[in-house]
């Protein structure tokens, strides 16, 4: 790309005077705001005509990397197809244009959809009712303990403001307990990645009423099932706890195994992962939360409405295309997926655990530890290749984690050149080290300061002095 | 053979070869049979496309699609149709956080816009890359006082908040333990005094107030700032986005945070989201901000670049010492709410508004004309009012349906009416008659 105007900000394309917009006539007469009511000033956004905005985005969009782009093996987040018709589905002005406030015989289709999508979310994970409230996954989590924290409270059980977790768990787990005014106890994973039921038994035994919940993925991290889940679920209830199921890596048990079944009582789904709905540079997600009967009495307010309305509607059209039929295939695709990458390159990259993994697995770095090539390295040299980068240094139990997710949309094809690829860079890491150590080469821009950008904050156009140059 | 599944027999076989598995049901034979889920679903057949399209259109036939005048925190403004063409733009719709700066440019550029804009329009030093919505964006803001304030744990809120806004505060301050309470209405707007003999009982981390207010009311926010800081409490206001454009901004107020919803930035009221909560604050406060901020920096070339930063407040680096729980933004929204700002303008978004100044003004006057209607509050409103009917209210609401408006929303007793420049005067004019009848 080598427009002189690419990379500009849209604020150095503007003009004074120029317009991007047309508005109907005011034929209201005179009504103008009082000057009391005033900002002193306009506000300083950009005068631009619309070719100039749409070619501005437009090559914006061109820096930047999607699904549609190329494969996106990012560990844990479930980068899968995002259907088109989904969003046609989402764009319908019968529903695009409906008030949240309208009187409610006006709204029935909107509300058929939840209650279709809260049916099918029911039968599909084994409990029993939903709220869509939750905009993210983390939003569910944290709706997720306060019903919790609701149930525990509506029984006078007042001291249990404690949360088990995983020492491998997702960083929003702990975060989540702590906004919702609980304290983390962190449960050791065993030399096998699972969560070490020894340790458990001890935490319950020495801090059973003081616990809320057991608050788990199933795989966890690595992508490891936790086949003691049926023991971990009696020890939790046995001490009057609940079993909250983070549905982060749902994909894998779509045919397999419902949360339902495991013993869980809570659950958020992340449908922007396992239902298909696009990640949209980092949301809008949707996060609905899921309990066994009963539960459902102690559901919070977490927002006005149903949520990301929205994105309900894309779930629902992903679940009616794959139906009954297919929906079942997509964790067993997903998982033979990842076990072929782990399989074909594991004589390269240090595989921590053998056996069999779920949707996703962990590479603790390139198996020769001597070339001094960090998985960071490793990372940004995918990305010469034209392949998003998988996830790393989480999860925090190996020091090189480098976490891989292919999703079951990949074909054998595009699993093979990503394997070929990987293969490449391990070769490289040892014939040219500093090639891969100084990636990447051919993208838009190379490695960033990240020590700058902290040091000195600079997040606005304001502070970076530009509007002295207008 | 599926659509979305490309695997053949043979690539089948080939790979579980490789993996050294018979059948496909080995993959999980890890798993304890009692926990297996051996039935079927209890879902419909899978649909072909053109049967999920009908399906859709049938439901949404069930809906009504009325002339909104309706608004209570969502607006049905117009927005230019390039910002929903571009936002279809698959590099950005199907991206992930863009944690690989070096191919998320993109995404990280836009936010950078963003950031700027949010942060012109509330008068504010820095903005963060958005909130969920303006509700979950002031539960945030009052936790994020409470951090501030080390020990103080009562939050003052606005009796004339949205009332929407206030059940999602007192959700999270129940788990939170912070402690909520309510200043009273006077005359359609937040005194001075009370928050002055509230604020010296001491304790108070945060006062929150909202612009225009529930009623649609502008209130006069002088002192408030001042009587703040005097007893080390930080102010909040949460306004509607797009009304920025003309009235006095939360920086000129002094507030130290700014938040609400952007869905007035032309989003579709889409049955209640995803819309976008902005959330803005003062230089002093950004290592107390949640969510995820973008920052300038170079590359290894020398170019100019940007990149999420100060991420050791965030949960993936801080856990549970994180400023919140949040991770994703509402980045997609985000960049709706850029698209169209660069579209309107300086002078777009303030004519837009000063149009639904207009209408709203216009269509107050028609509806006291009638002498069946009287404002709840006489005092200065933008482009929502509340008035009082001699009748009926709820009668009223189902007339306006079956004549194909929206005609406002009921609140206590009276009934909230919002004009914005989609509305015509015609429009206007058919409403006032179904109400005189």
């Amino acid at each position: 790309m080598n427009n002189k105007l690419y990379g500009n900000l849209i604020f150095e394309l503007s003009k004074e005077g120029r317009k991007g917009y047309s508005l109907p006539r005011n034929n209201y007469g005179d009504y103008t705001v009082p000057q009391a009511m005033r900002r002193a000033e306009d506000a300083a956004l950009p005068e631009c005509d619309e070719l100039t905005v749409v070619r501005h985005y437009t090559n914006l969009s061109n820096n930047n990397f999607g699904v549609d782009t190329g494969f996106y093996p990012l560990g844990s987040c479930t980068m899968k197809y995002n259907p088109k018709i989904n969003e046609e589905v989402a764009a319908l002005p019968a529903f695009q244009n409906l008030h949240p406030l309208q009187p409610q015989p006006t709204t029935a289709g909107a509300q058929a959809v939840v209650a279709l999508l809260e049916k099918a979310l029911c039968a599909l994970t084994g409990l029993a009712h939903f709220t869509f409230k939750p905009y993210a996954g983390a939003h569910g989590e944290l709706t997720g303990l306060m019903t919790i924290d609701n149930y525990h409270r509506s029984r006078g059980d007042l001291q249990r403001k404690k949360v088990i977790v995983p020492d491998s768990a997702h960083g929003t787990n702990p975060a989540s307990a702590a906004v919702c005014g609980l304290e983390i106890i962190e449960v050791k994973s065993t030399a096998e990645g699972l969560v070490d039921t020894a340790d458990l038994r001890r935490i319950v035994d020495s801090e059973g009423s003081s616990i809320a919940a057991m608050m788990m993925t199933n795989p966890n991290t690595l992508g490891l099932f936790e086949v003691h889940i049926p023991e971990i679920a009696r020890l939790i209830h046995d001490c009057g706890a609940l079993m909250y199921y983070d549905g982060a890596n749902l994909n894998p048990m779509l045919g397999v195994c419902r949360p339902g079944d495991m013993g869980f009582d809570v659950m958020h789904i992340n449908l922007h992962k396992t239902f298909s709905t696009p990640h949209g540079g980092g949301g809008p997600g949707a996060g609905p939360v899921g309990v066994r009967e009963g539960l459902q009495d102690f559901f919070p307010v977490v927002s006005p409405y149903h949520g990301n309305f929205a994105v309900l509607l894309r779930a629902y059209a992903y679940i009616l295309s794959l139906g009954r039929e297919h929906i079942r295939e997509v964790g067993p695709l997903a998982t033979l997926n990842a076990n072929y990458i782990k399989e074909s390159l594991k004589d390269v990259y240090q595989l921590p655990i053998e056996g069999l993994c779920c949707h996703e697995f962990v590479f603790d770095g390139l198996k020769d530890k001597l070339t001094g090539v960090t998985t960071m390295d490793v990372a940004k040299r995918l990305l010469d290749y034209g392949y998003h980068a998988p996830t790393i240094y989480f999860p925090l139990l190996f020091h090189e984690s480098l976490m891989i997710e292919p999703t079951e949309n990949e074909s054998k094809e595009t699993l093979d050149g990503f394997i070929a690829v990987m293969r490449k860079i391990a070769e490289e890491a040892q014939t040219d080290p500093d090639l891969v150590k100084s990636a990447p080469h051919t993208t838009p821009i190379g490695r960033v300061d990240d020590v700058e950008a902290a040091k000195h904050p600079v997040t606005t156009y304001r502070k970076a002095g530009g509007y002295e140059h207008v | 053979m599926y659509k979305y599944f490309p695997h053949t027999e043979a690539d089948l076989q080939a790979m579980l070869q490789k993996v050294g598995v018979a059948q496909i049901a080995g993959l999980y034979a890890q798993i304890p049979e009692a926990i297996r889920f051996r039935g079927d679903y209890d879902l419909p057949l899978a649909q072909s496309e053109l049967e999920v399209r009908q399906l859709f259109e049938r439901l949404g036939a069930q809906n009504r699609q009325l002339t909104c005048f309706a608004g209570m925190g969502v607006y049905d403004h117009y927005a230019p149709a390039a910002v929903a063409s571009l936002l279809q733009r698959s590099e950005f719709l199907t991206s992930y956080t863009p944690y690989q700066a070096e191919i998320s440019q993109g995404t990280l550029h836009y936010i950078f816009e963003y950031q700027s804009m949010m942060a012109e329009l509330t008068g504010m030093d820095i903005s963060n890359a958005s909130m969920y919505d303006g509700t979950t964006a002031a539960a945030e803001a009052m936790m994020m006082a409470v951090a501030a304030g080390k020990k103080a744990g009562r939050v003052l809120v606005s009796g004339a908040l949205n009332p929407k806004t206030l059940e999602v505060l007192r959700t999270y301050a129940l788990h939170r333990g912070i402690d909520i309470e309510t200043l009273p209405v006077r005359d359609g707007a937040t005194s001075l005094a009370d928050v002055r003999e509230r604020l010296a009982e001491g304790g108070v981390a945060g006062v929150m107030v909202q612009q225009p207010n529930v009623y649609g009311i502008v209130e006069d926010f002088t002192g408030f700032a001042e009587a703040c800081h005097a007893q080390k409490a930080l102010l909040i206001i949460d306004s509607v986005a797009a009304d920025l454009a003309v009235l006095k901004t939360p920086g000129e107020w002094g507030a130290d945070i700014a938040v609400g919803d952007g869905q007035s930035l032309g989003i579709p009221m889409q049955f209640g989201g995803p819309y976008v909560g902005y959330m803005c604050c003062t230089e002093k406060l950004i290592r107390k901000m949640p969510g995820r901020i973008v920052g300038l920096t170079h590359d290894s070339r020398g170019q100019r670049a940007f990149v999420l930063t100060l991420q050791a407040r965030e949960q993936h680096i801080r856990r549970q010492k994180a400023t919140s729980n949040i991770c994703s933004n509402q980045s997609l929204m985000a960049l709706y709410v850029t698209i169209y700002l660069s579209l309107m303008g300086k002078q777009g978004l303030r004519e837009a508004a000063e149009l639904s100044y207009a209408g709203a003004h216009y269509l107050c006057d028609q509806l006291l004309a009638t002498g069946r209607f009287a404002l709840m509050y006489d005092k200065p409103f933008f482009n929502e009012f509340c008035v009082r009917y001699d009748g009926d209210t709820a009668a009223l609401s189902r007339r306006f349906v079956d004549a194909g408006f929206l005609g406002g929303v009921p609140f206590g007793e009276g009934l909230l009416l919002a004009v914005t420049e989609k509305r015509t005067k015609e429009e206007i004019d058919n409403l006032v008659k179904t109400a005189a009848l």
